[in-house]
């Protein structure tokens, strides 16, 4: 099973075939690699957005951005939306992926109920999400319940919270739709044993389902961690950055710069730092997973 | 040539398209660049201005069957992104809506928008109907810019009669009052101030005032114009600490940080009656009338201009907001596209357009407009800000309008810091000093 040569799985590798890759390719170069490099050039520049030719400026967006003093606090924002977006959607994915996994009928009825959050667009979840939690007019001051009338956006921690809240509450069912996947992967001959040596479900599920789950977990970080980097229009739309900057992640520093006050230059500089660091997060979880990872986990493949 | 053409061509469309996949893109689209023979115009959507522009390009449009315009209307925030993408393409629109002050500014600075001073000599009739007031933004190094149009919107302190009434309480007539009713609405459970702070330019009228009514224009007049450490002025300090006095004492609603202007919250606090006053733009008179049921009918919207502060040196007549909204030209629309925005300047305000904007309780910057007004069921509001517009000595443009982008994200940030409290008003002033001139 891990005796396969390097290069033998890449499904159907053989060159008679490869020219299927290059619509994807060609693609990938338009409008990811090209739009990239033309962020990269920009980075370089003192445009206002506002003109058709570009004057360059060396360095001087960088030096702007890199000795901003508001710097730190962003990436620090960015790194904790990040960490405890990621703390709160593993688990309750994992529960959800394994428990939908099973195969009974209403399940699918639940998992159906489960994706809806993730077919909405995160603008309306957030402006539905900015309706419920207003001080005045939203569902503690409608309901009545003390613990509900926070000042939920307008406290910094609350505010991180919520957003962290929100951001769950769309992807969990994309991440259990991933678990849900990686479990049904599991060879029931593993539980079968399993259950022949009396273990019980909890036993089962953290010695069979959560290893066998190694690298299922590790894609869904991967794409949690690089995604919370780019959030950008559920912050902007519940707090726009605010209370007093409290939720101004890069993202949100990045529209700022560009598009409010017509710094393109450092606003293309941040976007640079923010792919260098999704570069950096994805190849770092990459190597949890270890060499094997790219192989198939399929029985007998 | 060409070759440097192309690379620019390719660079603004790349960072166009990267900072677009960052959010939802928006209004995709939308027609920017019009057919030969059609001027385009894009504007703001929305109650209610979008129907009365609408009103009045449709005139325009039957009138002139060969030149005609095509319209396109924006939500507020849309509209700002997608014209500095466009202008940033090379396509914008042939009459850009705007604000005019240090926006258009950047315009004139990127070679924008034509220069309609000479226009404007030869058609002196369209210039001597406006208010004078109007063309002040529309200014920039002594040229014009850009025609004034629409109406004018000082702003405006709003308060809610029947809680005034309810509490035995008069509207104050001096900063000392404003201090002395905070706690006396408190007790009642009401908020003394209705704010949409998370907009952040809802916080700034507050300073608007407050520097006027302290120290006078020329406060401000020196950060405009570019004064080293204008911002660490005595009187502006005094300005910005009393400020953060209002919002310990609790003068503002609770909350006030996350509630948006842009839903009209902070309208529905003050006609609902949990709020006994605002500070807001004229314009709320119409989004009250539109949302606030019968409050205006039975005569509980009270409002007036902003009071002094004892021993300020600012005249308690001046007021601040916008002088009126500006139409400027692309230099890149065609010669025959320019002909049909500059034929459209001159039917611009006519007699339908102006009692359309009467309707919508909005002030026309027309000379004269008050003889009109007199019929509308809304007079008392509208000769009272058509009083406050042509009363004052000193009508100063919004800050944020008025500085340019990059110095305006600036204060806007640091103004919402400064109304959460996580900064005083020393380190305002450092971090705004920093940006003077920029």
């Amino acid at each position: 099973m891990r005796t396969a040569p390097p290069g033998s799985n890449n499904a159907g590798g053989s060159g008679s075939v490869s020219w299927m890759a290059w619509p994807a390719l060609i693609a990938f170069t338009l409008f990811g690699v090209v739009p990239l490099l033309g962020v990269l050039v920009l980075s370089f520049s003192s445009w206002t957005g506002q003109t058709t030719d570009i004057p360059f400026s060396g360095l001087d967006s960088w030096r702007a951005v890199l000795s901003d003093p508001d710097l730190p606090h962003a990436l620090w924002v960015t790194f904790l939306i990040m960490a405890l977006s990621w703390l709160v959607q593993t688990p309750i994915s994992i529960l959800i992926g394994v428990f939908l996994a099973a195969r009974h009928r209403y399940r699918a009825v639940l998992a159906v109920l489960y994706f809806i959050p993730l077919l909405l667009s995160q603008a309306a979840i957030s402006i539905t999400y900015k309706a419920l939690l207003d001080p005045n007019f939203g569902l503690g001051a409608g309901l009545g319940f003390p613990f509900l009338q926070q000042d939920w956006l307008g406290d910094g921690t609350l505010a991180i919270g919520v957003v962290v809240f929100v951001v769950s509450w769309q992807f969990i069912p994309f991440h259990s739709l991933i678990y849900q996947g990686g479990v049904r992967q599991i060879p029931a001959s593993m539980y079968e044993a399993a259950q022949i040596d009396g273990a019980g479900r909890i036993r089962q599920f953290f010695n069979i389902t959560l290893p066998q789950l190694k690298y299922t977990i590790i894609t869904s970080s991967t794409l949690m961690v690089v995604g919370s980097l780019t959030f950008f229009d559920l912050i902007w739309v519940l707090t726009a950055g605010g209370p007093g900057g409290a939720t101004q992640s890069l993202a949100v520093d990045m529209y700022q710069r560009g598009f409010k006050a017509n710094l393109m230059g450092p606003a293309s500089a941040i976007a640079v730092i923010l792919v260098l660091f999704g570069l950096l997060l994805a190849l770092g979880l990459r190597r949890l997973g270890g060499r094997d990872q790219a192989d198939s986990q399929l029985e007998g493949a | 040539m060409k070759r440097r053409n192309f690379l620019t061509l390719s660079t603004g469309l790349g960072a166009g398209a990267a900072l677009a996949a960052c959010g939802t893109s928006g209004p995709a689209g939308g027609g920017g660049t019009a057919k030969a023979g059609e001027a385009s115009y894009w504007f703001l959507s929305g109650p209610p201005g979008e129907s009365v522009r609408t009103g009045a390009v449709e005139r325009f449009n039957k009138a002139n069957p060969n030149g005609q315009i095509k319209l396109t209307a924006f939500q507020n925030d849309a509209y700002k992104d997608k014209l500095k993408t466009a202008l940033g393409a090379g396509q914008p629109p042939t009459i850009i809506w705007g604000w005019g002050g240090g926006g258009l500014k950047s315009y004139v600075d990127g070679g924008q928008v034509d220069d309609l001073t000479d226009w404007f000599g030869q058609n002196a009739a369209v210039k001597d109907r406006l208010f004078p007031a109007s063309f002040g933004p529309a200014t920039i190094n002594g040229k014009i810019y850009a025609m004034p149009a629409e109406t004018v919107q000082p702003i405006v302190l709003f308060y809610n009669k029947q809680v005034f009434a309810d509490a035995g309480l008069t509207p104050p007539q001096s900063w000392g009052e404003i201090m002395d009713l905070v706690p006396k609405f408190n007790a009642k459970g009401i908020a003394p101030f209705s704010l949409g702070g998370q907009s952040r330019w809802t916080n700034m009228m507050w300073l608007e005032f407050l520097f006027d009514r302290i120290g006078g224009p020329s406060v401000f007049g020196d950060v405009f114009e570019g004064k080293a450490n204008a911002w660490s002025n005595p009187l502006a300090i005094d300005a910005l600490t009393k400020i953060q006095d209002l919002i310990k004492a609790d003068g503002f609603v609770k909350g006030f940080s996350s509630i948006t202007a842009d839903s009209n919250a902070d309208q529905a606090l003050l006609y609902k009656g949990k709020a006994a006053m605002m500070l807001h733009g004229s314009w709320s008179y119409g989004i009250i009338q539109a949302q606030g049921g019968s409050f205006i009918a039975d005569g509980k919207l009270g409002y007036m201009n902003f009071p002094g502060v004892d021993g300020g040196k600012g005249d308690p007549n001046d007021t601040v907001g916008n002088a009126g909204q500006y139409l400027s030209i692309s230099s890149k629309a065609s010669a025959e596209q320019k002909e049909i925005a500059k034929k459209f300047f001159t039917s611009l305000l006519d007699d339908t357009e102006q009692s359309d904007w009467i309707k919508t309780g909005g002030v026309p910057i027309i000379k004269g407009a008050d003889a009109k007004l007199a019929s509308s069921p809304d007079a008392d509001f509208l000769k009272f800000v058509y009083g406050v517009a042509s009363n004052a000595k000193v009508f100063a443009q919004s800050w944020d309008q008025a500085l340019s982008p990059t110095a305006a994200e600036t204060l806007l940030s640091n103004i919402s810091k400064l109304f959460t409290q996580s900064i005083g008003p020393q380190q305002f002033a450092d971090n705004m000093n920093a940006v003077i001139g920029k």
